[in-house]
C-alpha cells in the first residue's frame, strides 16, 4: 500500500517537473525543475528496490550533471532571453503525442513474462558479480572507463582558452 | 490496484514523450540537452522496471541502466563543452542561428 502511494506521488512529481522543463521560459528555473525530476526518478528506483542505482542517480545526476548544466547556463548568459520554441512546435507536439499513443498501445497490449521471484536486497553484490564476475560485463565496463577518459579529455580540449 | 510493470512503462513513455517534444521544439541548446537527459532517464526507468519485474534475480536491466548513466554523463560533459565553445565563437546558443552548414 505504501509502495503504491509512493509510486503515484513520485510519478506526479516526475511528470509535472518534466513538463515544467519544456514549458518554463526561464532557463535557470527549467534546470531546477530538471533537478527535481532527477530526484523523483531516484525515488522511483527505490520503489523498484534498486538501491545502488538510486544512490548512483543522486550522485551522478543530482550532484554532477545538474552542476554542469547550471554552470553552462551561467557561462552563456542567455537566461534573460528565455527558451522560446522554434517554428516546429506544433508538429513536434503531434509527433510526441503520436509516439506516446503508439507506445502506450503496445505496452498495454503486450503480455510481459513477469517473474514472481522476490527482488534481491541489497543489490550491490549481484551487480558487482555481474559487472566483474566471470561471464559478466567486464569488457563493457572497461570500455566505459575508456569512454569516460575520452569524454574528459574532449571536454578539456573543447573549452580550453587558445 | 497493485502497481504493475505497465504502470512504470507508461510513466517511462510519458517522460520520453515530454523529452522528445522538448528536444524537437526548443531553440535553446541547453534546454535541448536537458530534454535529452529526460529521455535517457525515461529509458532508465523502463530498464529498472524490467529488471525488477522480469529478471529480478539476474538484475540485467540495472547493469544496462548503469551503462546508460555512464554514457549520459559523458554526453553531458562533451555536449556542454561544445556549447561553451560555440558561445565563445558565435555569441549565441540558439539552434536556429547556428546554421553555418545549412544548405
Amino acid at each position: 500500500m505504501g509502495l503504491e502511494i509512493a509510486f503515484w506521488i513520485l510519478a506526479a512529481i516526475i511528470v509535472a517537473a518534466a513538463i515544467s522543463v519544456v514549458v518554463l521560459r526561464n532557463v535557470f528555473r527549467a534546470a531546477l525543475a530538471l533537478i527535481l525530476c532527477f530526484l523523483a526518478v531516484a525515488g522511483i528506483y527505490v520503489t523498484l528496490s534498486a538501491d545502488f542505482l538510486a544512490a548512483a542517480q543522486i550522485l551522478i545526476y543530482v550532484g554532477g550533471i545538474s552542476v554542469l548544466i547550471i554552470l553552462a547556463i551561467m557561462l552563456t548568459r542567455d537566461v534573460q532571453q528565455g527558451s522560446p520554441s522554434n517554428r516546429l512546435r506544433v508538429p513536434a507536439f503531434l509527433i510526441a503525442l503520436a509516439f506516446f499513443g503508439i507506445m502506450a498501445y503496445t505496452l498495454i497490449n503486450t503480455v510481459w513474462p513477469v517473474s514472481t521471484a522476490s527482488p534481491v536486497a541489497p543489490t550491490t553484490q549481484t551487480i558487482a558479480s555481474q559487472l566483474l564476475g566471470e561471464g559478466g560485463y567486464i569488457l563493457p565496463l572497461e570500455i566505459a572507463g575508456v569512454l569516460l577518459l575520452a569524454a574528459i579529455l574532449g571536454a578539456i580540449v573543447l573549452v580550453r582558452e587558445k | 490496484m497493485p502497481i504493475s510493470l505497465q504502470h512504470y512503462l507508461i510513466l517511462s513513455a510519458i517522460l520520453f514523450s515530454i523529452g522528445l517534444y522538448g528536444a524537437l521544439a526548443k531553440r535553446n541548446i541547453i534546454i535541448i540537452l536537458m530534454s535529452i537527459e529526460l529521455m535517457l532517464n525515461a529509458v532508465n526507468i523502463a530498464m529498472v522496471a524490467f529488471s525488477r519485474f522480469v529478471t529480478p534475480v539476474l538484475l540485467t536491466g540495472q547493469i544496462f541502466a548503469i551503462f546508460v548513466i555512464v554514457v549520459a554523463a559523458a554526453e553531458a560533459a562533451v555536449g556542454l563543452a561544445i556549447l561553451i565553445a560555440l558561445y565563445r565563437n558565435r555569441e549565441t546558443i540558439e539552434s536556429t542561428k547556428i546554421d553555418l552548414m545549412k544548405w
